[in-house]
């Protein structure tokens, strides 16, 4: 199980860093939510993973450290509000620029270039 | 005196906050009133704390009564009040020039949003708690998004929208830097930290060190080190003057923040020997890059505000190279430097913005003579003479004392040749703009004069004169400062006892040896 939740937590995070390096705000902010949602698993999982087992009950028992829940759960709040903050930045900006690049450039660079025309003389 | 009274720095401007939002639609003048009234208050008590010698000893608040590794803490020192009264200074500065400029007015929610932002900077400056303090950055984040996209604007949006993605990432790497430290030690209580990290097997330090960087890169996003402060001149320069003034104390959150954490962390007394001073030399070495890049974008700078931004960026980069240092004497020149720089920044931007009123932004046009051009480059001079460093005011003997600190350090020609070097370099370049600014006039009437929007008001005039005066102060009393300084910085470095009094603060002298307790997840060996 460890494995598995690592592997999420790495593909979840690969590609929140890929698409917050993309130059739309849009794919930003997905990977922006992405990279939350990794960190929350993250938080989630150094507390321990004892499937199966009781909450803490006895001194020796395996059991799964609650505080980093409590962790994530402010952690989610936070990103949560963030969340929704950069999403009304993100259309703010489009509405003002004209134009949902991050550096509010026009449409053209984000298009693959055209095939240079040799010069007809 | 109560230990009750540390909760007031923090929890007034949030009552302010819900107030002033409670009441905004009472009109301007009542929610100048009461962030005024706040913000008095809070100059003052936080001046009382620090001029009581309260936090000669380190003052721990137990929130709630829990003791220290299980409960949130709050620590008081020396630093922690020094920080305090800076942040209650530069707020009321912003607070005279916003209510003399009516840039408050612009939106709806100013005073909220500021004293929110207050809120946020004194927690951060008060907790002793790697979570607490993730928590008052997000609080003191969350603020200044809306504080720098107040009033609004295109060119606004678009630097708002850098700060904050740079910002969220930075929040991010934040978390998973809280986790790691964690899953190892199981506790993020700072004194417990530094306690635990002495005691962890060998087989993690790898995993401390990680997340020990992952937090310097965190610190060094908010400080602007460099080779991620590409955000911070386009922030600094598009927003508007009285939230750059107050912004002028952000980067120094990820200064205090490094010098808290990872000075805590690392410490000499009980940290392993592999681990001593882990960022130190990571320190100096961007301090000094970040120096050198700064002084070219002072250089280079086409407006006003930006130059007055890579000044900003010049005073990290000095702050960093004094901290990397880490000897009591650097410290020491470092934290003059430091309050030198948040003030005199802090001002240079209000006077910068004085001048982008009257006159106009780009310093290589020529314009009409602007009006009050007198007092304007008169205090233009006296904020150049300070910032670049030159005597008689703050920046020289700032410089003066890191670089004689500098001496100790086996790096000490990179450091005194950047620093010397930078000094000259930002000299020539405030004395052209001051002249292009102020003798490079038209006097043949243009066919289409800009009529000023305003002349600057007495108020807003206040506002600029204030911290100046107060550098010139700090030049008066710097005998008593430094020595004041020499205490704190001993005081900072002075772990064991920091340790003895948030875990055993039933116990008069540090203890040398701390009893291992067991760590989750990890059996100890006995």
């Amino acid at each position: 199980m460890a494995i598995l939740f690592a592997l999420l937590i790495g593909v979840l995070t690969t590609a929140g860093v890929y698409l917050s390096l993309r130059a739309q705000t849009f794919p930003v902010v997905m990977g922006l939510t992405l990279l939350s949602y990794a960190v929350n698993l993250f938080l989630f999982g150094t507390g321990r993973m004892a499937s199966n087992a009781a909450a803490v009950i006895e001194p020796h028992a395996t059991y799964t450290d609650p505080l980093p829940q409590a962790l994530v759960l402010t952690a989610i709040v936070i990103a949560f509000a963030m969340t929704a903050f950069v999403i009304v930045l993100a259309l703010k900006t489009r509405a003002e620029l004209g134009s949902d690049h991050v550096d509010g450039a026009s449409d053209a660079p984000t298009h693959p270039a055209e095939p240079h025309k040799k010069p007809t003389c | 005196m109560a230990l009750q009274w540390l909760a007031l720095p923090v929890f007034l401007p949030i009552l302010s906050a819900i107030a002033l939002i409670a009441l905004h639609r009472s009109g301007i003048r009542i929610q100048r009133i009461i962030s005024g009234a706040s913000m008095s208050i809070l100059l003052i008590c936080v001046a009382y704390l620090l001029a009581s010698g309260f936090g000669d000893n380190p003052q721990v608040y137990p929130m709630g009564d829990w003791p220290a590794p299980f409960g949130i803490v709050w620590v008081y020192d020396r630093l922690s009040g020094l920080m305090l009264l800076l942040t209650a200074l530069l707020a009321v500065v912003s607070f005279l020039y916003a209510i003399a400029t009516d840039e408050d007015k612009k939106g709806a929610h100013f005073h909220a949003l500021f004293q929110a932002q207050l809120f946020g900077l004194n927690g951060a400056f008060l907790t002793g708690d790697v979570f607490n303090l993730f928590v008052f950055f997000e609080v003191l984040l969350l603020a200044s998004y809306g504080l720098m996209l107040h009033g609004g604007g295109a060119a606004r949006s678009r630097a708002g929208l850098h700060y904050m993605v740079i910002n969220l990432i930075g929040s991010t790497i934040f978390l998973f830097a809280v986790g790691a430290l964690y899953g190892v030690l199981g506790t993020l209580n700072l004194a417990d930290l530094a306690v635990k990290i002495g005691q962890a097997p060998t087989s993690t330090y790898g995993l401390i060190a990680a997340a020990s960087f992952l937090l310097f890169v965190v610190f060094a996003i908010k400080a602007a080190a460099f080779p991620l402060y590409l955000w911070l001149p386009g922030t600094y320069s598009e927003t508007s003057a009285p939230v750059a003034a107050l912004f002028a104390i952000m980067t120094k959150v990820g200064l205090y923040a490094m010098l808290r954490v990872h000075g805590t962390l690392f410490n000499e007394h009980t940290a392993p020997t592999n681990l001593i001073n882990l960022i130190d030399p990571w320190m100096l070495l961007l301090g000094l890059l970040t120096l050198i890049m700064a002084t070219l974008g002072v250089l280079a700078a086409v407006n006003v505000r930006r130059q007055v931004a890579y000044l900003v960026l010049a005073s990290v980069g000095t702050l960093m190279i004094a901290l990397g240092i880490n000897t009591a004497n650097a410290l020491t020149g470092g934290l003059y430097y430091w309050i030198h720089t948040t003030l005199l920044t802090a001002g240079f931007f209000l006077l910068a913005d004085q001048i982008v009123r009257t006159r106009g932004d780009q310093i290589g046009e020529t314009h009409p003579p602007m009006p009050q051009a007198i007092l304007a480059g008169s205090l233009f001079m006296v904020y150049a003479i300070g910032l670049a460093g030159l005597p008689p005011l703050t920046g020289f003997f700032g410089k003066t004392l890191i670089l004689f600190a500098a001496l100790a350090s086996p790096l000490w020609v990179p450091i005194y040749a950047a620093i010397l070097i930078s000094s000259v370099l930002m000299v020539i370049a405030l004395a052209r703009s001051g002249s292009a600014l102020f003798y490079r006039v038209e006097h043949a009437p243009v066919p289409n004069p800009p009529t000023p929007t305003l002349i600057n008001t007495p108020l807003s005039w206040v506002a600029v004169a204030l911290p100046v005066s107060l550098a010139i102060g700090m030049v008066i009393a710097s005998k008593p400062i430094t020595q004041w300084l020499d205490d704190t910085s001993n005081q900072i470095r002075d772990t064991p006892r920091y340790i003895q009094r948030v875990l055993h603060p039933e116990q008069t002298e540090p203890a040398t040896g701390f009893a291992p307790h067991p760590m989750h997840g990890i059996e100890v060996s006995p």
